[in-house]
C-alpha cells in the first residue's frame, strides 16, 4: 500500500516536472541536442571531443570570455571561415579555419551546443539571432 | 563436490594457458623461401618483404634514410599540413604514441607529407613546433611525390591493401603502419580511431620484447 502511494506521488512529480519545463528550456534542449550531432560531424575532428583543440594548431573552445565577447561574430567564423590572428586562453593562433556553409538553423544548433559545453554557459543562440548575426558579417 | 573441483581445474588450466600465451604479431607482405648452405648443411629461410632504401628530408633539414632506422621500431603515416579533414584526429592520436615513447630511443614516428610542394622544410618545422613535437622521436618527412606514393603503396600499405577490397586511395585514409626492427610491416591501424591507436601502443611494447632474428643478415 505504502509503495503504491510513493509510486503515485513519484509519477505525479515526474509529470509535473515535465509539464513545468518552460518553453525556453525545451527550446534550449532541442538546439543543444541537435547541435551535439552537428558538432560531431563538422567540428569534432579539429576541435576535439571535449573542445580541447590541438596544441598551437587548433584553438580550444573552452575560452568562455572569448566566446561571450565574440558571440555576434562566431556565426560568421563558421559560415565564412577564419584566418585572423586570435588569442584564446592566453595563446595566440594564426591559423586557418575553413568555411562551413551550414544553414542558419544548424549554426544556431552547433553554437548553442558549443557555448553550453566544455565549461561554457551562455544559453540558447537561436535561429533568428544567427540570421541577424550573419547579415552583419564583414 | 567432485564436479566443482573438476570445474575449478578446468578454469585454472584455461587461465594458465591464457597467461602463458604471449602474443606475436603477424608479418605482412610477400615472402620467399631462400635456400642457402650454412656449414655444409642446406637450410631454408623465409625471407620477408622489407621497407626498401629511401631518402627523405626531415623538419630540421637533415637527410633521413632507412639507415637512420636500423634496429628501430617505427610507425609511419601519410599526411599534409594543410589537411582539414582527418589529419587533426590522426595527429591527436599520434601524439599519444609520441608521448608514450618519446623518452626512449628505440621507437620513432615518420610522417610523410603527400604535399611536398607546399610542405617545405620550414613549413614542416613550424607545424611540428605548433604540434608540440621536439627532438628526434617524430620526423616529418618531405621527398619527391612519386617516391612517397611508391613507398606508400608498394611497401607500407601492403597490410592494408591485402585486407581490403577497395582499390587505391589508402594513402589518404589515415593508416598508421607499424614497422619492426628488421624493417618488416607488422600491423596497420586506423589512425582516426583511438582504440586502434591504443592497440598500436600495446603492439609496439610487444615488439620491443621481441628478439631480433639474425637469419636474414
Ligand atoms: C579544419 C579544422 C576546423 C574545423 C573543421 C572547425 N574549426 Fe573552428 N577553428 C579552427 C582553427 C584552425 C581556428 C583558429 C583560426 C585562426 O587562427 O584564425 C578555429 C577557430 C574557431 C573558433 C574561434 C576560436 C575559439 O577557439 O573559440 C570557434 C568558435 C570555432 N573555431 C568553432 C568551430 C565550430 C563550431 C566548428 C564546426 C561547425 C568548427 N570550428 C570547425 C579549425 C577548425
Amino acid at each position: 500500500m505504502k509503495l503504491k502511494v510513493i509510486a503515485c506521488i513519484g509519477f505525479f512529480l515526474v509529470v509535473l516536472i515535465i509539464s513545468c519545463q518552460s518553453d525556453q528550456e525545451i527550446e534550449f534542449k532541442r538546439y543543444y541536442s541537435a547541435g551535439s550531432l552537428t558538432y560531431q560531424i563538422h567540428c569534432q575532428n579539429c576541435h576535439g571531443v571535449n573542445g580541447e583543440g590541438l596544441n598551437n594548431l587548433i584553438p580550444p573552445l573552452t575560452d568562455s570570455v572569448f566566446l561571450k565577447t565574440n558571440k555576434t561574430v562566431v556565426a560568421c567564423f563558421i559560415k565564412f571561415g577564419l584566418k585572423e590572428k586570435i588569442t584564446i586562453s592566453g595563446k595566440s593562433f594564426n591559423e586557418k579555419m575553413p568555411p562551413n556553409d551550414l544553414p542558419p538553423i544548424e549554426i544556431a544548433n552547433v553554437l548553442t551546443y558549443v557555448t553550453n559545453s566544455f565549461g561554457n554557459k551562455l544559453g540558447t543562440i537561436n535561429e533568428q539571432q544567427v540570421e541577424s548575426y550573419l547579415s552583419k558579417c564583414k | 563436490m567432485k564436479k566443482l573441483f573438476g570445474a575449478m581445474v578446468i578454469v585454472l588450466l584455461w587461465s594458465a594457458c591464457k597467461f602463458n600465451n604471449t602474443k606475436t604479431l603477424p608479418i605482412y607482405g610477400n615472402r620467399q623461401a631462400e635456400t642457402k648452405v650454412v656449414n655444409g648443411q642446406t637450410v631454408t629461410d623465409t625471407v620477408y618483404q622489407t621497407i626498401p632504401p629511401f631518402k627523405f628530408v626531415n623538419q630540421y633539414g637533415d637527410s633521413i634514410s632507412e639507415k637512420n632506422l636500423d634496429g628501430k621500431i617505427y610507425v609511419a603515416d601519410f599526411f599534409f599540413t594543410s589537411c582539414p579533414s582527418i589529419c587533426p584526429v590522426m595527429q591527436r592520436n599520434m601524439l599519444n604514441v609520441y608521448n608514450a615513447f618519446k623518452g626512449g630511443g628505440d621507437v620513432k614516428i615518420l610522417s610523410y607529407t603527400i604535399d611536398p610542394k607546399y610542405d617545405s622544410v620550414p613549413i614542416l618545422k613550424k607545424y611540428a613546433d605548433k604540434l608540440g613535437v621536439a627532438g628526434n622521436t617524430w620526423w616529418f618527412l618531405q621527398g619527391k611525390k612519386d617516391d612517397t606514393y611508391r613507398i606508400a603503396e608498394k611497401n607500407y600499405l601492403v597490410a592494408v591493401s591485402k585486407d581490403s577490397t577497395v582499390a587505391g586511395g589508402y594513402v589518404h585514409q589515415g593508416y598508421f603502419v607499424l614497422i619492426d626492427k628488421e624493417k618488416r610491416v607488422r600491423g596497420s591501424y586506423d589512425g582516426t580511431n583511438q582504440e586502434q591507436v591504443a592497440q598500436l601502443i600495446a603492439d609496439i611494447k610487444t615488439l620491443q620484447t621481441e628478439p631480433v632474428t639474425e637469419t636474414t643478415k
